[in-house]
């Protein structure tokens, strides 16, 4: 598949310069918020429930012991369906009026409506808040590092479908080494490595020889399937207790923050993985935005060419960047086996890296944005957790159905317009 | 993120550099720098690597590397056993088996082979339709869940004549295919929404959506609490093709039906001009007159509609006694595979579906004759896509000759000189 | 600094791009070097700039000779590139554009943001520019993103600049204040290379021209030689800078446009309120520099806009809202501005490009199948009647030379029955030879009766072709003027200013 037309890299397009502007008036985002304002209206009020619903702000080890939250269930989803109905009005009288809706206005749809569901799904019974909220963290880190990796890569014209392989790697690979070495600060190590190595094969294929990214990202997944499949099948199952017994990372509480309600069991009673996850997050923001690291990482990703006659290195700028952004992905892979689960199981990813590359691009290609947007996924995930204990009215099967929804909708909704990093995807050739 | 376009790979482009020189240099040229020989060699390096990885795992490999500085005979010898061994079987279950007394017997891991085989070649001649219209679909999943759940339910609630029966259920499979691929051409052409973004929720979205419905819904074995769906009505069932003792059923003949159609599409149809114009070169397509939304909802509809029936195929031919939610057993993502390394052509997809069933045949086999793990097959396969990808890297081991140099390099000059004005 | 470019061979394959050139451009001298198109001038400027690595020959600075192996070291001997695709990235701010490459960095590896921002406003002073530093690339006009690419050689202090066919998206205006500060440069002491096809550039600012020809220096010039002089060397043969044609005979208006405005996706009125007229057996030819509307106002005529308001009617018929097939069939022949992006599929075959217009029904497709010896003859016959140069119908049009290209473009559009023709940039890129046949057929096609439209940033070409001439600023109609009207006149309406006589010939 060596036809990759050499691309004619797109000369800047001349700015027109015409200066008149005209509001081009757009419904969607009102005819998307009058949908869910409906369905949510179905919900809360036409198949509204009567009852209490508690909310458990704290949890019994806190020192601050907040008091439960007690919702009558239909009164709150009456109050919410009108609030929702607002807002609808509100952002349809801001599109005559020849202005967009503001995004916090949006955020707090969101926001009422998770309620008004939560309030509704809870009737007569309580969930427990900060358990939620933990859970979503925890099913939430892979995908962070994975959209963190997947950023970098694709910040550098690299789009990186192997999320999904390195994850795997990362996984097998620290549970095997830390559990050679007792040692769960090796089995990262040797997760990053695993990490990189698959990004490597990923740069080296797409760069050197110009295969189509997504190919070899596609490709390189089936391969880290079936060699961890085949090495645990072949050597890490029959000798388990030697080379799948990792062990876990320890929760380390920090004092203080730790005991703030609320957000102190959700964020700061974590183990050292999430912990290097806010540094990880913080430091990839500030590299890509603010570094010269992250400017030229940029510039090869939006217009190689113009990189080039600057003297910026294309190929070795993407292949180190593309390597790095393995490393930060095989973090996320060592979670599974040091963080959460234990031992590793064969394909135990089980799609994760594909949920981080959705987030990456809801996140429109922005480490914080992404990281969101993995929060989410996180969330929705664990609230099936979370309401099939409780015993929830809604099938599980569509409460696991929603994020893989939400993020259709989103692709289709916001995306559509937004764009990427101009050269993604596009191989790099010079004569 | 415009990844796919244009991407869609081509055959052929590899070869005829400029010059005329005399036939049978040409024709060595082709032969050694051409795409045959990559593939064949791609193929025998995966099969290397693969042996490296059997050999090094092997416990009698092991313990003989034990003493291999006093002994290193015996660590040859384990690493020929060992792969020999692996590799025999793969042969024995996927072609030929050698120790049965009768031909009709021996040769039964052929038709075998052939079985696994055709949901392969349906679905990656969907997959290779995608490509030549420019779209990666990687939904096989989800369009054979919903295929197959459609049309599985037409095979086993509805009543109707032996015969007809077949012909509905395969006619509503098909269709849900092409619904579920229908759909994420609708989205890319109404929004811009990624194809390989939408095709992966929707596989996800039909995984959920067909396990509830197998567990609660209308795909529910009444009295039974095991997700699977009621056993195939005999009217709608695929009938043998060799008889009973066989594995082969009229599924296959489908494969080789769908194939030809799928090349007429291509190469003969004006609905495939139109596909293949789009796939290289949207804006022209655009500009000439040829609607490139519809083109991308056609072309993942019929796309779809050729997975659904690798889907359909699996319910009323290989598996009929009721299905689960993992029936489409990752043949839907084999399915690129096959699409890629067939170069997105009918006849080459079909041919790359029978080898790569004859590595899942084979593969069982081998798991159970040697205890090697079948997945030992998913490396295989995906190194021979990732080594016919790159032709320059298998050619760099093998030290072949370098086709026409000119070929690559005059077009990034044209460009630039037509571009400077 | 001197630059000396001794014995610069470079191959592309079969095809020698550069054939041992030699050139010394002295200190503080404006070298142009003339060429037509394909001439080999970019390659030889992207040899010297590091970008392509020569087989032969030895590049010198000072007398010392240099070795790049990629740009960077090409700069930091001191050479810099205005390119003609602009090399900026449209996402950054100027400032970050012109530290990409040698940043400077305070504690924390930040980027040292004001440091840039100060280097762009003093250099933008030192040229009487007015650029803001933090304004993102792809908001500015052109002509000031060509001035960013003037600071970025400027602050990594180019002693040879290098001007690579600058003028190609300029007003005459801007050509003229760009000429200044060519000047200015040059007074620096900085050397200057001009890259550009333009004889009457050429002999306005250069001190010394140099001619190349396939790729050869054919020669060297004064800037005293006259336009005649100059095409002769560059094109080989004597050329006749004027197309043969007969006074138009006008018949009734065929197509009519009213009110047409067309709205990009962020709500920017690219065409504003436009009306004109076409008739039958008349070329008229939209003038305008690059980016005034002129590629919107096609795009919309041919129903490939999505915000469009007003009317557009042929023979009658409304066009306005009707899909691109629609307007096809209605008999708009249309040749796009940019043949590879939009008129070819570079990896179908010459027949194949032959139908690609009309792949729905007759005549190339019966019951869903394309009719594939039918076409063969047909293609035969239209390479032999176009004069396609190529190994057979079956060849990629990717192979092709852009002059062929062209006619299999021109060959497909004007083997239909055609109402209406529009072409846009028909001759963007060619070579001379190619350039006389192309605008052959376009008189043709006006003889034979049809309403031609013709879309150039080429005054000389709009001078050859118009029977009308109707120039575009900022998405308005300056004005609608006879095709003799002087180039200095129609200089000004690209500028925006109305001519005297407003309204008189429309």
């Amino acid at each position: 598949m060596s036809t990759v037309a050499p691309v004619v890299q797109p000369a800047t397009t001349p700015a027109p310069n015409g200066g008149d502007f005209e509001f081009v008036k757009s419904w969607k985002v009102t005819i998307a918020l009058t949908i869910f304002t409906v369905l949510g209206f179905i919900l809360l009020v036409a198949f509204g429930r009567d009852g209490v619903s508690t909310m458990r702000l704290s949890t019994s080890r806190d020192l601050i012991q907040l008091p439960d939250l007690e919702l009558p269930t239909r009164v709150t989803g009456i109050v919410i369906s009108v609030l929702l109905l607002l807002i609808t009005g509100v952002s349809a009288w801001l599109v005559r009026a020849k202005t967009k809706a503001p995004i916090w206005l949006i955020a707090v749809y969101a926001v009422l409506l998770l309620v008004g569901f939560l309030a509704w799904a809870a009737a007569d019974k309580s969930i427990p808040v900060p358990g939620l909220l933990f859970g979503s963290l925890s099913l939430a880190v892979p995908l962070i590092f994975g959209a963190l990796g997947g950023v970098i890569s694709e910040r550098a014209g690299v789009v990186n479908i192997a999320i999904e392989g390195q994850l795997l790697a990362g996984a097998f690979t620290s549970a095997l080494v830390a559990s050679l070495t007792n040692q769960p600060l090796l089995g990262l190590v040797a997760a990053m490595l695993a990490g990189t190595l698959v990004s490597m094969v990923l740069a080296s294929f797409s760069i050197k020889y110009f295969v189509d990214q997504v190919i070899v990202g596609v490709v390189l997944n089936v391969l880290v399937i079936g060699m961890t499949g085949f090495l645990y099948s072949q050597v890490m199952a029959p000798n388990a207790v030697l080379l799948n017994q990792p062990p876990r990372f320890e929760r380390i509480n920090i004092p203080l923050l730790s005991e703030i309600p609320i957000i102190g069991p959700v964020f700061f009673r974590q183990t050292l993985i999430v912990y290097i996850m806010y540094v990880a997050v913080a430091v990839v923001y500030y590299g890509i935005f603010h570094t010269k690291w992250g400017l030229r990482l940029r510039s090869v990703g939006e217009h190689p060419q113009a990189a080039d006659t600057v003297g910026i290195n294309v190929a070795a700028t993407r292949f180190w960047n593309v390597s790095i952004a393995g490393a930060v992905v095989g973090l996320g892979g060592a979670y599974f086996t040091l963080g959460s689960v234990g031992a590793f199981g064969k394909e135990m990813t089980a799609g994760a890296g594909f949920i981080a590359l959705a987030a990456v691009i809801f996140g429109r290609w922005d480490p914080i944005r992404a990281t969101l947007a993995a929060l989410l996924f996180g969330f929705a995930s664990n609230l099936q957790n979370v309401l099939s204990i409780i015993g929830s009215p809604v099938p599980s099967e569509f409460m696991l159905m929603l994020p893989y929804l939400v993020t259709i909708f989103a692709v289709a909704g916001l995306v559509g317009q937004s764009r990427g990093p101009a050269a993604s995807g596009k191989p790099y050739i010079k004569s | 993120m415009s990844t796919t376009q244009g991407q869609a790979p081509q055959p052929g482009t590899e070869t005829s550099p400029a010059g005329e020189p005399t036939r049978w240099h040409r024709m060595f040229r082709e032969i050694t720098t051409g795409s045959a020989i990559i593939s064949v060699l791609a193929v025998v390096l995966a099969l290397v690597v693969g042996a490296v990885m059997i050999a090094f795992t092997n416990k009698d490999v092991q313990a003989s590397a034990g003493y291999f500085f006093s002994r290193p005979g015996d660590t040859l010898v384990e690493i020929w056993n060992s792969v020999a061994g692996a590799y025999s079987a793969l042969f024995q279950g996927s072609i030929y088996n050698f120790r049965r007394p009768s031909f009709a017997d021996g040769i039964k891991p052929l038709t075998q082979t052939l079985t696994f085989a055709t949901p392969l070649i349906m679905a990656g001649l969907g997959v290779a339709l995608g490509f030549r219209a420019g779209m990666f679909n990687i939904g096989g999943r989800g369009q054979m869940l919903i295929a197959a759940a459609l049309g599985g339910w037409v095979g086993f609630a509805v009543d109707l004549p032996y015969g007809l029966h077949m012909v509905v259920a395969l006619v509503v499979g098909i269709l849900g295919g092409a619904l579920w691929g229908g759909i994420v051409g609708l989205l890319k052409a109404r929004t811009g929404a990624h194809e390989v973004i939408t095709t992966i929720m929707l596989n996800y979205v039909a995984f959920y959506l067909i396990s509830y419905l197998l567990r609660d819904g209308f795909l529910k074995t009444p009295g039974s609490n095991n997700p699977k769906s009621p056993a195939t009505k005999v009217t709608a069932v695929f009938p043998d093709l060799l008889g009973p003792s066989y594995t082969l059923h009229f599924g296959f003949i489908l494969a080789i039906a769908a194939t030809i159609f799928t090349w007429w599409l291509l190469s003969r149809s004006n609905l495939g001009f139109q596909f293949r114009a789009v796939g290289f070169n949207p804006n022209a397509a655009r500009v000439a007159g040829i609607s490139v939304q519809r083109m991308y909802v056609y072309a993942m509809m019929l796309s779809g509609g050729l997975v659904g029936l690798a889907g359909i195929n699996q319910v009323l031919g290989t598996s009929t006694s009721g299905f689960g939610a993992g029936l489409d057993s990752s043949i839907g993502f084999d399915a690129i595979t096959v699409a890629l390394l067939g170069r997105s052509k009918p006849w080459g997809v079909f041919w790359a579906g029978i080898l790569f069933g004859a590595f899942k045949a084979g593969g069982f086999s081998m798991q159970a004759a040697e205890g090697v793990p079948i997945d030992i097959v998913l490396v295989v396969q995906s190194l021979i896509v990732l080594f016919i990808a790159a032709p320059p890297l298998v050619r760099a081991i093998f030290r072949l000759p370098v086709p026409g140099a000119a070929r690559r390099t005059t077009q990034p000059n044209v460009s630039q000189e037509v571009a400077a004005k | 600094m001197k630059l000396e470019l001794r014995g610069i061979t470079k191959k592309f394959g079969a095809l020698v791009a550069n054939d041992h050139i030699n050139l010394t451009v002295e200190a503080g001298e404006i070298h142009a070097l003339l060429g037509e198109n394909g001439a080999g001038k970019s390659t030889l400027m992207n040899v010297l700039y590091g970008l392509y690595r020569a087989e032969e020959g030895e590049i010198l600075l000072d007398d010392v000779v240099q070795h790049f192996a990629g740009p960077g070291d090409a700069m930091a001997a001191g050479i810099g590139m205005v390119h003609q695709h602009f090399m900026l990235i449209p996402v950054f701010t100027v400032a970050e554009n012109v530290m990409l490459g040698h940043e400077d960095t305070r504690s924390g590896g930040r980027l040292d943001l004001v440091a840039a921002r100060k280097r762009v406003r003093e250099i933008s002073e030192r040229f009487g520019f007015d650029v803001d530093p933090d304004a993102l690339v792809e908001d500015l006009p052109v002509g000031v993103q060509q001035r960013v690419e003037i600071i970025k050689a400027v602050s990594r202090d180019a002693k040879v600049l290098v001007f690579d066919e600058p003028t190609a998206v300029l007003t005459p205006q801007e050509t003229d204040e760009l000429m200044v500060i060519m000047r200015q440069l040059k007074e620096a002491g900085t050397s200057i290379v001009f890259i550009t096809h333009k004889l009457r550039e050429v002999r306005a600012v250069a001190d010394r021209i140099t001619v190349i020809r396939l790729g050869a220096v054919v020669g060297e010039a004064s800037p005293t030689a006259s336009n005649v002089e100059l095409a002769t060397m560059m094109v080989g043969r004597a050329v006749d800078l004027t197309v043969d044609k007969d006074p138009a005979v006008p018949g009734d208006a065929a197509l009519s446009v009213r009110n047409l405005s067309v709205l990009n996706a962020r709500g920017q009125v690219l065409v504003n309120n436009v009306s004109f007229d076409v008739h039958n057996g008349e070329i008229l030819a939209i003038a305008g520099v690059q980016g005034n509307g002129q590629t919107e106002l096609t795009e919309a005529l041919m129903g490939l806009q999505p915000r469009v308001s007003g009317e557009i009617t042929l023979d009658g018929k409304s066009l306005r809202g009707h899909s691109v097939r629609q307007v096809l069939e209605a008999g708009v022949g249309f040749v796009p501005e940019d043949r590879n992006e939009d008129g070819l599929v570079g990896e179908f075959t010459i027949a194949e490009n032959l139908m690609l217009d009309r792949s729905n029904d007759k005549p190339f497709v019966k019951m869903w199948n394309v009719q594939r010896a039918l076409l063969a003859k047909f293609a035969v016959d239209k390479v032999k009647e176009f004069d396609v140069r190529s190994q057979g119908i079956d060849t990629p049009v990717g192979r092709l030379s852009g002059g062929n290209q062209q006619k299999v473009v021109l060959a497909r559009e004007l083997s239909r029955e055609l109402r209406l023709f529009v072409a846009a940039q028909p001759t963007r890129g060619l070579d001379v030879g190619s350039i006389e046949f192309v605008h052959e057929r376009i008189v043709a096609t006006r003889d034979a009766g049809t309403p031609v439209i013709v879309i150039s940033t080429e005054l000389d070409e709009v001078a050859a072709l118009a029977d009308r001439v109707m120039v575009m600023y900022r998405g308005r109609i300056v004005g609608i003027v006879p095709g003799d009207t002087p180039r200095a006149v129609l200089g000004l309406m690209m500028a925006g200013e109305a001519p005297a006589g407003e309204g008189a010939a429309a």
